[in-house]
């Protein structure tokens, strides 16, 4: 990665909401506007901070949705009920609300285009969201890296980005796009009905001799076991990367 | 939820490090004290649901690092690692 983005002081930073785009009935994507963003890598995160009237503070990390471009970040946001800042996230905000935040943070669990391939991406519920950003370096430029993405989620209504990677797919850049759906499926549902296992893994993932690179993101349970399934059908443990969500974010 | 339920990974703490090493940290290497294994920070356990973070080898689970944060001040506990490896910057 550039130097900037290795070494430096994290600052906080005032970002303006450009827009906010409702993706699910429970995730909105949030157009940022950052000033002096340094730029930022597939897979990173940025930290958020709210302060309330009293000054207590509130702090959350959300990964990163969009490609690098300019000034202009967006961060995807499930909104969790009992959550301190998400419920604000998704459901307050407003276009043209000021936001506290810093980043971009991370190193391990980031791929860009020099990174190569092939790709295996692996996500459960909202841990797609750091996966997208690198579907969309992937098909913003010419890089030749073959990549597959297997995604579960609980029902059609709740697959993030559904639209985006149908036409990301259909754009003959080499992405395939596996959908699970574990609880509930519409009629002449033709992906796949249940939760990952080792068949399913088998079938999507590309042939451990090929050397692919495998990224995992959700949920801890799910995070750990895909990566399990990936290290029996012999993947190099060094070549998962896995980022694991957990019950207090919000 | 038990234990295993709560865990995270050293992607979590990208932030915390950045803020005690100045520079991004989940890509340095971490050598654990007990069993030896070498791994990036980003691929270690972290907990955050104590009152300090809580940080564990992926091999052994014996903990590499503890960090507080306390009024105006951190405490940082990195018995558990015998060496970190990081590049210099260029």
């Amino acid at each position: 990665m550039a130097r900037a983005a290795v070494l430096g002081r994290l600052t906080w930073r005032l970002a303006e909401v450009r827009e906010v785009l409702p993706e699910t009935p429970r995730v909105s994507s949030l157009e940022l506007q950052v000033p002096d963003w340094p730029g930022h890598a597939a897979g990173q995160h940025l930290d958020v901070r709210l302060t309330a009237a009293d000054g207590y503070q509130a702090q959350r990390s959300y990964s990163i949705a969009s490609a690098p471009d300019g000034e202009t970040v967006t961060i995807t946001v499930e909104r969790l009920e009992d959550g301190e800042v998400s419920p604000y996230l998704v459901g307050e905000l407003r276009a043209g609300d000021q936001l506290e935040l810093r980043g971009p943070i991370g190193g391990y669990f980031v791929w860009e285009v020099a990174t190569g391939g092939p790709l295996l991406l692996v996500a459960g519920g909202s841990g797609v969201v750091p996966l997208m950003a690198m579907t969309r370096v992937l098909a913003a430029a010419p890089s030749g890296v073959k990549a597959r993405l297997l995604y579960s989620s609980r029902s059609f209504e709740d697959v993030i980005f559904r639209e985006e990677l149908d036409r990301l797919a259909g754009l003959g850049k080499g992405l395939h796009v596996f959908h699970t759906l574990t609880r509930s499926q519409p009629a002449a549902w033709k992906g796949y009905a249940r939760r990952l296992d080792r068949e399913m893994m088998r079938e999507v993932a590309w042939p451990a001799d090929q050397r692919p690179l495998a990224y995992i993101c959700g949920p801890t349970a799910f995070v750990e076991s895909a990566a399990g399934l990936l290290v029996e059908l012999g993947y190099e443990a060094a070549r998962i990367k896995t980022e694991r969500f957990g019950p207090t974010g919000g | 939820m038990d234990e295993a339920g709560m865990r995270l990974d050293g992607n979590a703490i990208g932030g915390l490090l950045q803020e005690l090493f100045v520079r991004e940290m989940t890509v340095a290497e971490g050598t654990c004290a007990h069993c030896g294994h070498v791994g990036a920070v980003g691929a270690v356990h972290v907990y955050m649901q104590a009152p300090g973070v809580v940080v564990r080898c992926p091999a052994c689970e014996q903990v590499l690092m503890r960090i507080v944060r306390g009024r105006d001040r951190y405490y940082l506990d990195l018995t558990g690692i015998r060496c970190l490896e990081f590049s210099e910057p260029s």
